[in-house]
């Protein structure tokens, strides 16, 4: 009862506030869907004539012919979804085991050294991580890692045909080291986050440092890893420079992954500037749409993929 | 006192700057020109464009930002010229709308490199043998076929590594143009275009792309544009052109081969002379192209366009050889001054 007005007028002023506050950030919100709207409204119409001219068949046809104006991009789709996988497959489990030493082994004066430099291979520029891949990854890729593979594996098809060090696999390696910074960035961020109180429960009922990593660590993180293999895979797909240095540029489906191929992100980029004739422009804006696609659908795959995780019987149940 | 005095100083030297500087701009009224295009010729118009400003007062700011990217602005008339390396089709000249002009600056020319471990420059080149090389029907370096006209080598029995440009540009436009010229199977199966489908071989981006992938691989054959291949010391192909001769790619080669095309390159200069007659011409060459129109909108600056054309094509070509451009030679040149000529704006001739 003390003072019902100032009460009142501190209330009135503080819904105001609330009300603005609400739209700015209602706007802001609204904002991002509109930019993404209007992108893909534009990238629709750009893409209308190749769209009308080959609908469906662009999806499931190979060949890319400027001269003839035939247009097909399951080969680049193939290229960059492979080579993000191969990515994926080398990248993850590396940059789980750098963020697991980095959060529960490391003694403290190393951890800060080692992800500095984690941290700087992500801010090297992609050209000049391509570059590297010509110079250096190349030719061992060439004269180290195809030949002893096709030694030692060389009854898989995989690993078949000549080793040119130019084609998926170095494209697959060259991706990988720009996607662990982000896998061990985001994942050691996690683990650290993981209350102390987990780990001393595992380890009162005798577990061992690895049964406590494996049992208490990992499953609080689960969730906090996988969002960062979402950005290391959306990194991975969209990937230009670097991959267009090494991949080979063929468009083409081959089982080995020594042989070259292609992506999208590497074929707008390689033949946009010089691209003459409305269906041909019209083409690489299609194939601009169909990557905005596949980087939503594997999205949409992985978050299903998390859910079920998340939801499904946890380690310590086991 | 003192202060009173360097302020009025100040205020006296900066009025004197302000007026001399307004005076200047009265007395110039400085023209920009504005183009965009092929990035093969990028170093020699930037030259141009230094030395024309210091000469001539004009501005000249060119955007290398690929020939097919200068077509586009040129019929979106953003641009007051355009550049290409390869000429306009008839359906982008009905798009531009005007009278489109073909200029030619310079001439290039495409050179074969390899990367055959103890053999340098100056392996032979059949046209047909090098189509098949880039078809996938020759795939072995000792190949009876190249074996023929290389007797004096050592050749291997490894596999060709076929490398090509993998971003459009107009040096394989000018290198399918040839292919296309000399063999009909490429023609009917590949065609020509500043990217094609390619039956085979590794993509680079880039000259250097391209080179790159050529020095280290051992057993790897690519084309790159002359100028690039001199400047980086690359092992060099001969190739035999129309009057049966192996000719090592060279300035003079190539002017040769410009020389040797003069009588066949039609009015507007819409041509790749690849394939040309003459005994020394290199057979692999092509122009350089400033598109413009032929009727200006407006007068000033297409007298400052058509000037500085006039330029390039008579005291600018002194600059080409030094970048490793072949100029122009002077039987053109005349042919060129002809077109220039019929340049108007506003119904009026803009040179005399």
């Amino acid at each position: 009862m003390g003072s019902p007005q100032g009460g009142r007028l501190v209330r009135d002023t503080a819904r105001t506030g609330d009300q603005w506050f609400r739209l700015l950030l209602a706007a802001m919100a609204a904002a991002v869907p509109f930019v993404i709207g209007t992108m893909v409204v534009a990238l629709i119409a750009a893409a209308w004539p190749a769209i009308l001219r080959f609908g469906a068949r662009f999806l499931i046809t190979t060949t890319w012919d400027p001269v003839a104006s035939q247009f097909g991009v399951l080969s680049f789709v193939y290229g960059t979804v492979v080579s993000s996988a191969l990515a994926l497959l080398i990248a993850v489990p590396l940059g789980l085991g750098v963020s697991i030493f980095l959060s529960e082994l490391v003694p403290g004066w190393l951890r800060t050294p080692i992800s500095f430099l984690v941290e700087l291979l992500a801010a090297i520029p992609s050209v000049v991580i391509g570059l590297w891949g010509i110079f250096v990854l190349v030719p061992w890729v060439r004269t180290t890692a195809e030949p002893a593979l096709q030694a030692s594996l060389g009854f898989l098809p995989l690993f078949r045909g000549p080793p040119l060090g130019l084609g998926l696999l170095t494209a697959g390696l060259i991706l990988s080291v720009m996607v662990v910074p982000f896998v061990v960035a985001v994942s050691t961020a996690v683990m650290r986050a993981v209350p102390t109180a987990q780990r001393e429960a595992a380890q009162a009922l005798g577990a061992t440092r690895w049964e406590t990593t494996r049992t208490a660590v990992l499953p609080y993180a689960r969730s906090g890893i996988l969002g960062a293999i979402f950005l290391a895979l959306a990194r991975a797909l969209g990937e230009t420079m670097a991959v267009t240095m090494v991949i080979g540029n063929v468009a083409q489906i081959r089982v080995s992954l020594f042989a070259p191929a292609y992506t999208i992100p590497a074929v707008i980029a390689n033949e946009f500037a010089e691209a003459t004739g409305d269906l041909y422009v019209a083409a690489l804006v299609y194939a601009g749409l169909v990557l905005l696609v596949v980087t939503v659908a594997m999205n949409a795959l992985a978050r299903l993929l998390v859910n079920r995780v998340v939801q499904g019987p946890s380690f310590i149940a086991e | 006192m003192q202060v009173m005095r360097v302020r009025l100083m100040v205020l006296a030297l900066a009025i004197m700057l302000l007026g001399g500087g307004l005076s200047t701009v009265r007395a110039q009224s400085p023209v920009i020109l504005n183009g965009a295009g092929a990035t093969f010729p990028y170093p020699l118009y930037s030259k141009w464009s230094q030395v024309y400003a210091a000469e001539k007062g004009v501005q000249i700011n060119y955007q290398s930002i690929g020939s097919g990217g200068g077509i586009r602005q040129f019929i979106a008339k953003t641009v007051d010229f355009g550049a290409s390396d390869g000429p306009m089709t008839d359906e982008q000249i009905a798009q531009a709308g005007g009278r489109v002009l073909h200029i030619p600056m310079v001439a290039g020319a495409v050179v074969v490199t390899y990367n055959v471990p103890g053999v340098t420059s100056g392996l032979n080149f059949a046209p047909d043998v090098l189509a098949d090389i880039f078809l996938g029907k020759v795939t072995k370096w000792n190949d009876p076929r190249l074996l023929q006209d290389n007797q004096k080598a050592v050749l291997p029995a490894a596999d060709i590594v076929v490398v090509h440009r993998s971003d459009g540009s107009g040096t394989t436009n000018i290198f399918t143009n040839y292919l296309s010229k000399v063999s009909p199977q490429w023609k009917t199966q590949v065609g020509e275009g500043p990217s094609v489908n390619w039956p085979t071989g590794l993509g680079g981006k880039g000259n250097e792309g391209v080179a790159g992938v050529v020095k280290q691989t051992p057993y790897a054959l690519g084309y790159v544009e002359l100028a690039y291949a001199l400047t980086n010391k690359m092992a060099l192909g001969y190739v035999r052109n129309k009057a049966g001769q192996f000719v090592p790619p060279t300035l003079s080669s190539t002017s040769r081969a410009v020389d040797g095309a003069l009588a066949s390159i039609p009015q507007d200069f819409r041509v790749f002379f690849t394939n040309p007659d003459g005994k020394d011409a290199y057979p692999i060459a092509g122009f350089t192209w400033i598109l413009i129109y032929g009727e200006q909108p407006d007068p000033v600056k297409g007298k400052a366009l058509v000037t500085f054309l006039w330029w390039a094509t008579h005291d600018g070509q002194k600059y080409a050889p030094t970048l490793l451009y072949a100029p122009l030679p002077k039987s053109l040149v005349a042919r060129i001054e002809q077109t220039l000529k019929t340049m108007t704006a506003q119904g009026a001739a803009l040179l005399p």
